[in-house]
């Protein structure tokens, strides 16, 4: 028993140096971010011959909650977010200690909406597609129904005739949150009685756009968006939402649908004129940036040229990197570790 | 008499019975066996291309300005571009550039560490290609533009080499560097850690419930619990390792040390039930004819009863380490599902496990990886599968019967 208890401490006195003083840099949050997070790592650890940062892959909330957690060596350095941060989380870090948080712009993700390329390729606007996905839709009289929609023929005649089948992410997925801002809320805007209630009753406006259905027609696919493309290849009537960057490596099975016209492409994300897209970030604590090593190289490296330029190695991995005026303000921002306020966020 | 009985209608239904329920059996099992042969063939179909790579022999002149700026980068840029003078316009010069590894700079950097040349020499460098041209070459997706790849085919030596790369490479993001060498060692690292606690504090107790304890409505209710905590959900250990291990005692996050503990508090009442069932079947007469010798209690137990249950043990063991070693929820928590490219060294390090790599190599966009998913989970089959051969061959061989 005494050696065993000899043994214990050794265990214990053997991972105390990890406890001495980080040497590695240590980052969390969204699973968007992560391929590119982790590909700046790599050449950061390959360039500088430091340590390799470890990428945690933990959603953006999740980062938040980690990052927000206090200052010191036990928490992370940098968390990926593929939204801005809130002001409550905000309010967190502030109150756990960590006071100045730089915020970096990194580039977009387009949100695509695909089928097989076996299937007749058509557009859809993103009221229709509300009137195709949303669980309750009002009818002539702008009462409020169960969705009644069951082909793309009844939303508009034009459309092909064939089942809706949608396959998407679960609730708990990011991307499902931006598909429902960026499509559903702008799409229920554009009906009639739908913006009325909007200025009516903010609250139920809400409810409606934000609940998808539930019969069959939207099949939640999970967090997986390889999933979903192997779905698609199988059945060419379903369609699929997933991240661009998936739709761009598998361009010859899959075909874009066009949103309002546009196509999802590098060009059409980059210039805005691609709706369906959401700004991503990584977000710094600047008080680890003196203690520890390497977290200015770091950054230095993410905004470096070679990494975020518009022939970097991350849009190569499926970033669209931010246009050159706004890539000259981020670069700027992140170089000068220029703290967030507070009445900057929402 | 067989006439007569084929009249005997009960006995005429007694045997299409017994028939039926053996069709019924070999019926569940040829579906149960195609299940696995349609599970394996799926994954080796996919995984194979994983174990090949492709190679160009580049021969690269040492400029003498570069090769003392250690310019490496540039050297092979201009070696490639030396082969391919048509291209011009930057976009042909970057879809030439995109056939090859960006690993290629560091190989040169490392051929010429160990054979040094002088400038002006021109040495073979063997030159990754990349993923993308590498599934090219293997049929598996088409480049939109074969034009570069066709050119460099026909310009110089192409060949396919089995990927030793992919077992001796930690993870990367280039597709064509990534390797299960960190995720392996840091299974290895977490399931030892696991294993020998749970080893330790698992038949320490059996024992001591099975021969010391008192059997008194304590040890029931410890009993019962044991038996409920082996059906308690992995994700709850990762939370408690989440609270006990990193936040009250400080264990550094994302590490093999911290993965075992949590692990061998999952496996542990998997191994106390085996190793008292294994206990519990040694003949009493064993440890009363070593009672009757005047051994004392402790020397019973430690001498002759727990060496013969030790084969039982083993497998309670064997169970708890498959059990471990495919493990990926509880690890989420304590921070081990994560890019982590250096190759852990020590317990301390951080480090990722199989399971979860196949889970995160999953996720990724990259056609490559599909084949790199496959190939890390026949890895992990064939780990699992030379673990259990192994605790077969030493249960069978000090296995005793009564």
């Amino acid at each position: 028993m005494k050696r065993m208890m000899i043994g214990l401490g050794a265990l214990v006195l053997a991972a105390s140096p990890a406890l001495a003083g980080r040497d590695q840099i240590r980052i969390v949050g969204s699973s968007t971010v992560y391929p590119f997070t982790t590909a700046v790592a790599e050449a950061f650890g390959k360039a500088t011959g430091m340590k390799t940062p470890v990428v945690e892959s933990t959603g953006t909330g999740g980062g938040m909650k980690l990052f927000c957690a206090g200052a010191g060596e036990d928490t992370p350095d940098f968390t990926n977010a593929s939204r801005a941060m809130k002001k409550s989380e905000f309010e967190t870090c502030v109150k756990n200690g960590v006071a100045e948080v730089v915020e970096i712009k990194v580039g977009f993700d387009g949100l695509s909406i695909a089928q097989s390329k076996a299937a007749k390729p058509f557009g859809l606007t993103k009221t229709q597609l509300f009137l195709a996905l949303a669980k309750t839709i009002p009818d002539k009289d702008g009462k409020l129904i169960a969705n009644p929609n069951k082909n793309w023929s009844d939303i508009d005649p034009a459309l092909p005739a064939t089942k809706i089948e949608v396959l998407g992410p679960p609730p708990t997925s990011g991307t499902r949150d931006s598909f429902a801002e960026l499509v559903m809320e702008k799409g229920a805007e554009g009906i009639e009685s739908l913006a009325a209630l909007k200025k009516a009753d903010a609250k139920a406006f809400e409810a409606v756009w934000k609940a998808m259905r539930e019969d069959g027609a939207y099949v939640e696919a999970g967090e997986n968006d390889n999933l979903i493309v192997q779905k698609l290849q199988a059945n060419p009537d379903a369609l699929g939402i997933f991240g661009y960057s998936f739709l761009e490596q598998n361009e010859a099975t899959l075909s874009d649908i066009p949103v309002d016209g546009v196509e999802a492409s590098y060009d059409s994300i980059a210039n805005g004129t691609y709706k369906v897209a959401r700004p991503l970030f990584i977000y710094v604590k600047k008080g680890h940036a003196d203690s520890i090593p390497g977290m200015k190289e770091f950054i230095a490296e993410y905004v470096s040229d070679k990494a975020l330029g518009e022939d970097g190695y991350l849009a190569d991995k499926g970033l669209v990197t931010l246009p050159a005026d706004q890539a000259g303000a981020s670069r700027k921002a992140a170089l000068s570790l220029e703290p967030l306020q507070a009445d900057s966020l929402k | 008499m067989s006439s007569l009985n084929a009249q005997n209608p009960t006995l005429r239904r007694r045997r299409a019975a017994e028939a039926r329920f053996r069709r019924y059996g070999a019926a569940a099992l040829a579906l149960t066996s195609l299940f696995l042969a349609f599970l394996i063939i799926d994954i080796v179909g996919k995984g194979w291309p994983a174990f090949v790579e492709h190679r160009v022999e580049l021969p690269v002149t040492l400029d003498s300005r570069k090769l003392a700026e250690k310019n490496y980068d540039g050297l092979i840029k201009d070696a490639i571009f030396a082969r391919f003078p048509e291209a011009q316009s930057r976009g042909q010069r970057k879809a030439v550039l995109a056939l090859f590894s960006h690993s290629a700079e560091q190989a040169l950097a490392a051929q010429l560490a160990e054979a040094p040349a002088a400038a002006g020499q021109t040495v073979k460098a063997e030159v990754l290609l990349s993923d993308t041209a590498d599934l090219h070459l293997k049929g598996l997706s088409h480049l939109a533009d074969p034009a570069a790849i066709d050119a460099l085919t026909a310009r110089l030596p192409v060949t396919a080499h089995f990927s030793w790369r992919f077992f001796s490479h930690g993870d990367s993001r280039e597709a064509e560097e990534a390797g299960i060498r960190g995720a392996l060692i840091g299974s290895l690292l977490t399931v030892a850690v696991a294993l020998g606690l749970g080893l330790i504090f698992g038949v320490a107790a059996a024992i001591y419930l099975e021969e010391f304890a008192p059997k008194n409505r304590l040890t029931d209710i410890i009993e019962v619990n044991i038996n409920n905590l082996a059906a308690v959900p992995s994700i709850i250990f990762g939370l408690l390792g989440l609270a006990v291990f990193l936040n009250a005692f400080g264990l550094p996050r994302s590490s093999p040390l911290v993965g075992g503990l949590v692990l061998s508090l999952l496996v542990l009442p998997t191994i106390i039930i085996a190793a008292r069932a294994a206990l519990k079947a040694v003949p009493p007469s064993i440890k009363e004819a070593a009672l009757g010798v005047g051994a004392s209690e402790h020397q019973a137990v430690f001498h002759h009863v727990l060496p013969l249950a030790l084969p039982g043990i083993l497998t309670g063991a064997i169970l708890g380490m498959a059990r471990a070693f495919g493990e990926t929820a509880p690890l989420l928590m304590i921070g081990m599902v994560a890019f982590i490219a250096d190759v852990p060294g020590s317990i301390s390090d951080a480090a990722t496990v199989l399971p979860v790599q196949i889970y995160l190599w999953s996720d990724l966009p990259e056609l490559a990886f599909r084949s790199k998913t496959a190939a890390a989970i026949m890895v992990l089959i064939a780990v699992l599968f030379a673990a259990n051969a192994l605790a077969i061959y030493l249960r069978n061989r000090f296995e005793r019967r009564w």
